[in-house]
């Protein structure tokens, strides 16, 4: 995994430009006994326990989404419930047509992914907080839209089909893969994608979005391609939750918690960072059951301390140990080490910043 | 004769759209900061308003003799704590923090009242109207809400452009750094604009609850409402506001008549419709467009 190069800049001589510090044999080992013992949780753990951790992954789908479009794009959408919920309905949708729901999945997140390519030329007419105002009118307007449709159930909702030859155990056994592999994929797909060239330019608008305009750097076309990636994860959140909680109404998949959440858990984790929403819906999680009999204190304790996090610690928990200790579980940006002068080293503030010119000799 | 009372109850609801949207306009102008809780204070007002004015001996008609300086004040507070701590990190945080504050606001309330309905009770005052044809219906309370709407975008006009605190608002609004080097303490004046956001938000609230019934979510749907009316209308024209409330009332009554499931669909529609053609709106600048 471990990738260097050496650049030559100035006088200083060469620069040694890394992916990561430690050996990329760590990962290999760990990664497979983590991503195993992930995979057989639910016929060990009791069926409450990996109920909640399917609702884990459904949020860390999201949050990772959230934090694509707002941690590295700078886009605060508060309209992402919109596709959640077109998610949700167009799995409902192919299952009724008689497709086998697990399949539904891939389909569902194909049908966000398009109908976000019109919605994102629309929105992009604006920009900051009215952009922001305007995805929620798109996802007010997917609701009502949707809950007039009366083959979809209208207002009151529908059962989705296809699950109930399965018994509950079953059900339960395959939502949570669902919910598992899903998540795996939009982390591990997102973690590859900040890698690639789109994620440096993505990096670079999150460090400096002018300095990224003037590198040369299209900004508008490296937001609309995450909107429309953020529109498919979504998707696909949506499709799972129709799996793994089957009746779909169009007020609880629409609704604007789910903007909440996601935003909510990605700024306490860490904007910015691919570790973030992960530890971000931890804490969520360990609130929410902690505070489970108390209503929705959860979500005002939660709210308080994000709004803490953004104005004293904006990179998030993760963001504050990453600074600190120079970790980082997945490896998205460049260490940047210099042979000539002894100095301290890694330097605090850009080491770990992605260095522009460095890592792409054909920028 | 039925259009007719359609369009006429769509330009009052719009008054009351117009009302709801200027302190959401006039926080853009000079903070450049959308307050994405500004829809749960109107709400906060309302319950202000039911909750705590009969503690103090005063019906709750007169409820806004308090509860509107006592909001301006709260508006000032918050400007110079929370919202001036996120200008000064980024345009990004002040988005985070007040769609925080919204949720905190929406959930509380929802604890404390219940999502039970309230209302701002007004006697009988509610149920009159004035009925000038056969099935033309003006309710005294709405076209009460109307005039003070349009009492209010005049005042605010008549301040912005005439006093010597409306010129120092402008000219903060216009470039904060040509009015700091010229002496103007620019945080006092994003105060003061908040202050008079946070009062015209908190007449609207009370308004609402005196129209209509009001739960803890109230808020988002009358922000979304006030937001589409700011676009309609142009963004940075207060009378564009205005004609936006108007446009959005109107559409929204006609929706509405077709069918009572179109009512908010048609608002949308219109406000959709007008992203895609007219982005700036009906009276706008380009300046919000990106």
């Amino acid at each position: 995994m471990s990738t260097s190069s050496e650049v030559t800049i100035g006088r200083n001589g060469t620069v040694r430009v890394r992916r990561t510090l430690r050996s990329p044999l760590y990962t290999l080992i760990s990664a497979p006994i983590v991503i195993g013992l992930l995979s057989i949780a639910p016929w060990v753990l009791p069926a409450q326990l990996s109920t909640t951790l399917t609702n884990f992954y459904i949020l860390v789908i999201m949050a990772t989404m959230w934090n694509l479009l707002a941690g590295y794009a700078g886009m605060v959408s508060i309209g992402q419930q919109a596709f959640v919920g077109l998610g949700a309905y167009a799995t409902l949708y192919f299952a009724l047509k008689g497709i086998n729901p697990f399949v539904t999945i891939p389909l569902s997140v194909l049908v966000c992914a398009l109908i976000a390519v019109p919605v994102n030329y629309l929105l992009f007419r604006l920009r900051g907080g009215y952009f922001s105002i305007a995805t929620w009118v798109v996802a007010d307007t997917a609701m009502i839209v949707i809950g007039t449709v009366a083959i979809l159930g209208g207002g009151t909702g529908r059962l989705m089909p296809g699950l109930q030859n399965l018994s509950p155990t079953q059900t339960a056994h395959f939502s949570y893969l669902a919910a598992w592999l899903v998540a795996l994929a939009v982390v591990v797909g997102t973690s590859l994608l900040l890698r690639s060239r789109l994620g440096l330019v993505l990096s670079s608008i999150r460090d400096n979005e002018v300095a990224a305009r003037s590198s040369g750097a299209n900004v508008r076309a490296a937001r609309r391609t995450v909107f429309i990636i953020a529109a498919a994860g979504c998707g696909a959140a949506g499709a799972v939750l129709t799996i793994s909680q089957p009746f779909v109404q169009p007020t609880s998949v629409f609704s604007l918690q789910w903007a909440a959440e996601m935003l909510f858990v990605s700024m306490i984790g860490g904007l910015g960072t691919v570790e973030g929403p992960i530890i971000g819906s931890i804490i969520f999680f360990a609130l929410q059951q902690s505070l489970q009999q108390q209503g929705a204190w959860y979500l005002i304790i939660f709210g308080s301390v994000a709004v803490v996090v953004a104005l004293w610690q904006p990179r998030g928990i993760w963001g504050a140990i990453r600074d600190r200790f120079h970790v980082e579980i997945v490896p998205v940006g460049h260490w940047v080490e210099s042979s000539a002068p002894p100095r301290r080293w890694p330097r605090r503030r850009s080491a770990h910043e992605p260095t522009v010119p460095s890592e792409s000799p054909d920028a | 004769m039925t259009w007719t009372n359609v369009v006429i109850q769509g330009i009052l609801i719009g008054g009351f759209y117009a009302l709801f949207a200027c302190g959401l306009s006039l926080m853009f102008g000079v903070l450049k900061v959308i307050n994405l809780a500004h829809g749960d204070i109107a709400v906060v007002a309302a319950y202000v308003a039911v909750f705590v004015t009969p503690r103090v001996h005063l019906p709750e008609v007169w409820a806004f003799l308090v509860v509107v300086p006592l909001f301006g004040l709260i508006g000032y507070i918050v400007q110079r704590t929370l919202i001036q701590k996120s200008i000064d990190r980024d345009p990004f945080t002040t988005l985070l923090v007040t769609f925080g504050l919204s949720v905190i606001i929406e959930n509380l309330l929802l604890e404390i009242y219940s999502a039970n309905g309230q209302v701002v009770n007004i006697g009988s005052l509610i149920s009159r109207s004035w009925h000038p044809a056969t099935i033309v219906y003006i309710s005294y309370v709405s076209l009460s809400v109307l005039g003070v709407a349009v009492l209010v975008l005049a005042f605010l006009q008549l301040f912005l452009s005439r006093t010597g605190l409306g010129r120092l608002i402008r000219a903060v609004a216009d470039d904060r750094e040509a009015a700091q080097l010229s002496g103007a303490n620019y945080r006092h004046v994003f105060g003061i604009a908040a202050a008079i956001a946070f009062a015209t938000v908190a007449l609207a609230g009370i308004a609402y609850g005196m129209m209509t019934q009001f739960a803890p979510t109230s808020g988002g749907v009358n922000l979304l409402f006030a937001f589409e009316a700011v676009v309609i209308g142009g963004i940075g024209s207060l009378w564009g506001t205005l004609v936006g409330g108007v446009a959005l009332g109107v559409a929204q009554q006609i929706g509405a008549h077709i069918n009572p499931q179109y009512q908010v669909l048609a608002g949308n529609l219109l406000f959709l419709l007008v992203l895609a053609i007219r982005p700036q709106g009906l009276f706008g600048k380009k300046t919000a467009l990106a």
